[in-house]
């Protein structure tokens, strides 16, 4: 029973996750391949505030808030760039992350990580358990769901599908491409932060090494794997990936097989992104055709 | 209107548009035509802020736009078409024309939490618009398909009528017919009068000398980046030095 709610827990952390990179490759067309920098950034604000006695309330908030300002603080530069461009800069940027929790280790603690990090105590209710703490996150997750549906359903979330399509002619008909894809990139970053702080309160130990470009290969497998530019294409994606993935630690396999594990499943993911863009290029859910539904 | 005043433009070391001064007074479509590579484009290019001038300067209605980019130019009443038309391939023809209208209440992201009630309307009011004008250019059948699906004739038949919708007070149209078969090119010659009536006024580059002297009112002629003529399109047509761009005699 434990491991099916620790996996419900991973799934729906990974949905959040999904769901925030999707903003920026599915919907506004930004491959952003240092997303893991902003999870990790909020996991650890939140967790440094933490062990500080700071309230969890407070600690959320300001976690959001620097992913978001760190979001902002790279977009400017980065944005200016095009397609490939912008991916290498944004995966420098999720290196730097990573080396910096790494080496200022008066800071971060380094390479021995941030151990104890307390279970999130909200309006003095204290998510304590598995189960508790499955409910908080699929009450953010809810949440996370609702607002990027308003966002992404509303003229604004036209203008950010269109410059996806082609930025030129968006830009001829009057829309400011840099200025949303600045706010499209932010909005990524701070649920990508959210997403981050749950999972850091959730280990309750989080070291420079949960951050590395794996971490980013797997969320953006689970986006192009669920379907990117969809509603539903990251949750789906989660449970597939997270569920395999997840399963594999449980399996009861004899020692010396074990060492093979992690590079296989390397291989399992490559094997099948490979085979997703020959059979199924655009993910197992398809964007559809369908007019704007503010009006409904 | 429009005026330009000394604009130059070089690459490298062509001179793609040279000390060009044009004045697009009350004439409700001008034509621009000169043979391929004489700058028609790169002058398109510059008015719509997409690439800026080495010289010169461009007015529309009185404002300076030289130098704007893409965007604002647009927001000044601007609105263009492409030689190659440009549509979004995978948003359906509605949401295509549902994009154009300027500053639209649900583009700006508070306002979609404190005035849901004002975009719901807004939101009903261009789609009411939109189905209209896809009716006008004939698209109605397509309305929820990717325009990736549309032939090339009903992409730019799309790109017109998201160029109507929004409601510029000028529209370059680059080449409106090429690559299209008669029938749809007396289809589009019909909506561009159809949109004159409603008081839209037009700056149209057209290889197509038939649709030219049919729909415009005042012509120039480039030639090497130089304006080398102006004026009525039936004198034009006789005028020795655009023979002699055009035919080479």
């Amino acid at each position: 029973m434990d491991l099916f709610l620790h996996l419900c827990v991973m799934i729906i952390i990974y949905i959040i996750f999904a769901m925030s990179l999707n903003l920026e490759v599915g919907y506004t067309g930004l491959f952003n391949f240092g997303h893991v920098a902003f999870f990790g950034i909020s996991a650890y604000t939140s967790a440094l505030l933490s062990l500080q006695q700071v309230p969890f309330e407070l600690s959320l908030l300001i976690a959001l808030a620097m992913a978001g300002l760190w979001g902002f603080l790279l977009s400017i530069p980065s944005l200016r760039l095009r397609g490939d461009y912008f991916g290498i800069v944004t995966l420098g940027f999720g290196e730097i992350i990573r080396m910096v929790f790494q080496n200022e280790v008066w800071f971060t603690k380094g390479p021995m990580g941030l151990p104890g990090i307390p279970k999130p105590i909200l309006f003095s209710y204290r998510f304590a358990t598995l189960s508790q703490y499955l409910l908080l996150t699929l009450g953010f997750a809810a949440l996370t769901f609702l607002i990027l549906r308003i966002i992404l359903r509303s003229p604004f979330g036209r203008v950010l599908r269109a410059i996806r399509e082609d930025e030129v002619a968006a830009e001829a008909l009057g829309k400011n491409v840099f200025f949303f894809r600045i706010k499209s990139f932010v909005i990524g970053s701070l649920f990508a932060g959210l997403a981050g702080t749950l999972w850091g309160h959730y280990t309750t130990f989080i070291s420079p090494g949960d951050f590395t470009l794996l971490e980013t290969i797997l969320v953006l497998l689970i986006v192009v794997l669920g379907g990117k530019g969809t509603e539903w294409g990251p949750v789906l994606g989660a449970f597939v990936l997270i569920f395999f993935q997840e399963s594999l630690r449980f399996l009861r396999l004899p020692a010396e097989w074990t060492r093979y594990l992690a590079p296989l499943q390397q291989m399992i993911f490559g094997g099948l992104l490979i085979v997703l863009m020959i059979f199924r290029p655009e993910g197992l859910l398809k964007e559809k055709g369908r007019g704007s539904n503010a009006g409904n | 209107m429009l005026e330009i005043k000394g604009l130059s433009k070089s690459f490298g070391g062509i001179h793609a548009v040279s000390n060009c001064s044009f004045g697009l007074k009350d004439y409700v479509i001008t034509g621009l035509i000169g043979p391929n590579g004489s700058g028609k484009t790169t002058l398109f290019n510059l008015i719509t802020g997409s690439i800026p001038p080495d010289k010169g300067e461009i007015y529309f209605k009185g404002n300076r736009i030289d130098g704007l980019l893409p965007y604002k130019v647009a927001q000044h009443g601007i609105i263009r078409t492409f030689q190659l038309t440009r549509i979004f391939p995978k948003m359906t023809v509605l949401e295509n024309m549902l994009l154009a209208p300027l500053h639209q209440t649900g583009e700006i992201l508070w306002s979609l939490w404190v005035k849901r009630r004002r975009i719901r309307d807004e939101e009903k009011a261009y789609r009411e618009k939109a189905l209209g004008l896809i009716e006008t250019v004939g698209l109605s059948h397509l309305k929820d398909q990717f325009a990736e699906n549309l032939s090339y004739g009903q992409q730019k038949l799309l790109e017109l009528g998201r160029a109507f919708m929004a409601d510029p007070k000028m529209i370059l149209l680059d080449e409106p017919t090429a690559g299209i078969n008669p029938s749809l090119i007396r289809k589009i010659m019909e909506l561009i009068l159809k949109m004159k009536e409603s008081g839209k006024v037009f700056f149209i580059i057209e290889h197509n000398m038939g649709v030219i002297i049919e729909l415009c009112d005042w012509v120039f002629v480039l030639d090497n980046g130089e304006k080398i003529a102006e004026g009525k399109p039936k004198e034009i047509q006789n005028d020795p030095r655009v023979i002699e761009a055009y035919w080479g005699v």
